[in-house]
């Protein structure tokens, strides 16, 4: 197995986490972000699919969904910033007994401020698990896993999964998660009754283009001090919703393409997303051999690329749904990594990059935050 | 009946660093095995049976030299004083 080589966080630092398919990989740099360590390889030829950073109640702890092709999935957690890991002897996150078997856990969302204990799996099979002790153990959520729709829910590309959890930070009670494929769906109830929200998404590869449920959504992003304000990247389609996806407005305007995956929003300005546009369904890769950006600044009125820094000749690369992420610095830290084991940075939101490591294993997860 | 797990490398992790578990088994056959396994070292068993009790589709439980995938499953039976393997299957990408 190769050397882990660790890395000493200071608080006040901004760190990188990077999920790839053969391990998980933590960068740190001070607050000015002038030079980035890299720590790593966590968890080396295990598949690293979700990582979040969990600062509530005093905590410095990052969590770690591993995946294995021979053992299985399971969430690890960390207090040391990699150092040392906890993994539990019995996975914590497992179907009930008589039921299905869990594939790979996506995403791992965290509850609101003020219920620091609580936290969030989306899972393969489509699936939402709930912690109410801070990740000790999770409960199937019921209401979502007897929708009536389930069983007709198919797998995309990646299978059938939950990949994105959305827990309102102003709503109690409201989640809103995607299913590839089965579209948006939300709660208003903390998870017992769930209603789909897919009005106005556009299912391209089905007969009827604008289904009930059935769309194949591949990422959902918005800002904490807007929640009812909602991006998404679609298999085809750029959308926004104003109304907690009560309704979809098409915004694919000024993009080479509105096909891609990842999509991540401003940390302090609800009206500015980005996106790395790819050139079509069947060349999942970015259009023209260059390696753009886009941003709105407009919510979505207008797209611009960004590429200074970014290559622009033969580059013809592919970033996945979660391989976007951003800090929460001032000027705000834009970061994501390509199926190529590439991972690059902006430290000026977005208007120039540079790359922080050009071998990795493919990039599946990136996530940002201040220690 | 008395059996000897033999651990993939990556599985010792979950055993203290053992490379073999000797158990005595009350029962027998393969699942009754690694119920008693699972007693013992509950993180070996939960990589190598997934969470309804099937064996992972990329795990190869061997009895002696054969897979129990040719000999009934969980269901196979065992012999006093028989090894059991744990390995990986050469699947990987």
């Amino acid at each position: 197995m190769p050397t882990t080589q660790q890395i000493e966080v200071r608080r006040g630092d901004v760190v990188v986490l990077v999920g790839t398919m053969k391990g998980a990989f933590l960068f740190r740099a001070g607050p000015d972000r002038a030079r980035f360590e890299m720590g790593g390889p966590f968890f080396p030829g295990h598949s690293v699919y979700a990582l979040a950073y969990d600062g509530r109640a005093g905590r410095r702890r990052v969590w770690a969904a591993t995946s294995s092709m021979h053992w299985g999935s399971v969430l690890n957690q960390s207090d040391d910033f990699g150092a040392t890991w906890t993994t539990p002897e019995v996975p914590t996150v497992q179907f009930p007994k008589g039921g299905k078997a869990l594939a790979s856990i996506w995403q791992i969302a965290l509850g609101r401020a003020d219920e620091p204990e609580v936290m969030y799996c989306g899972v393969e099979p489509a699936a939402l698990f709930e912690s109410r002790d801070a990740g000790k153990s999770f409960q199937l959520v019921e209401g979502l896993w007897q929708h009536p729709h389930r069983e007709q829910w198919q797998p995309g590309g990646g299978g059938l999964c939950l990949h994105t959890v959305l827990p309102d930070p102003e709503v109690r009670g409201r989640i809103v998660v995607a299913i590839s494929t089965g579209g948006v769906y939300r709660t208003d109830d903390g998870g017992r009754t769930w209603t789909v929200r897919n009005k106005g998404v556009r299912a391209e590869f089905l007969p009827d283009k604008h289904p009930e449920f059935g769309q194949c959504v591949h990422k959902i992003a918005r800002h904490a001090s807007r929640p009812e304000r909602l991006y998404l990247q679609n298999h085809w389609g750029l959308y926004r919703s104003d109304d907690a996806g009560d309704s979809w407005k098409d915004i694919a305007r000024g993009v080479p393409s509105d096909f891609g995956f990842c999509m991540a929003v401003h940390p302090h300005d609800a009206e500015t997303a980005y996106i790395v546009p790819l050139e079509s369904d069947g060349f999942r890769c970015t259009p023209e051999g260059k390696l753009r950006v886009y941003r709105t600044r407009d919510g979505g009125g207008s797209w611009h690329p960004l590429s200074e820094g970014l290559p622009q000749r033969d580059a013809f690369e592919t970033v996945l749904r979660d391989a976007m992420g951003t800090d929460v610095e001032d000027r705000a830290g834009i970061y994501f990594g390509t199926r190529s084991g590439k991972l690059f940075a902006s430290r000026d939101d977005g208007d120039s990059w540079t790359a922080l490591a050009t071998g990795l294993p493919p990039v599946v997860c990136v996530r940002a935050a201040r220690a | 009946m008395r059996v000897t797990f033999e651990l993939a490398g990556f599985l010792r992790t979950f055993a203290g660093g053992a490379r073999e578990v000797r158990l005595d088994v009350p029962g027998r056959t393969v699942g009754d095995a690694l119920r008693a396994l699972a007693e013992r070292h509950p993180g070996v068993c939960s990589r190598v049976l997934d969470e309804q009790g099937s064996v992972r589709r990329h795990v190869n439980v061997f009895v002696s030299d054969l897979s129990i995938r040719d000999t009934g499953g969980l269901a196979t039976e065992l012999r006093d004083g028989c090894s059991i393997s744990l390995l990986a299957a050469v699947s990987g990408g």
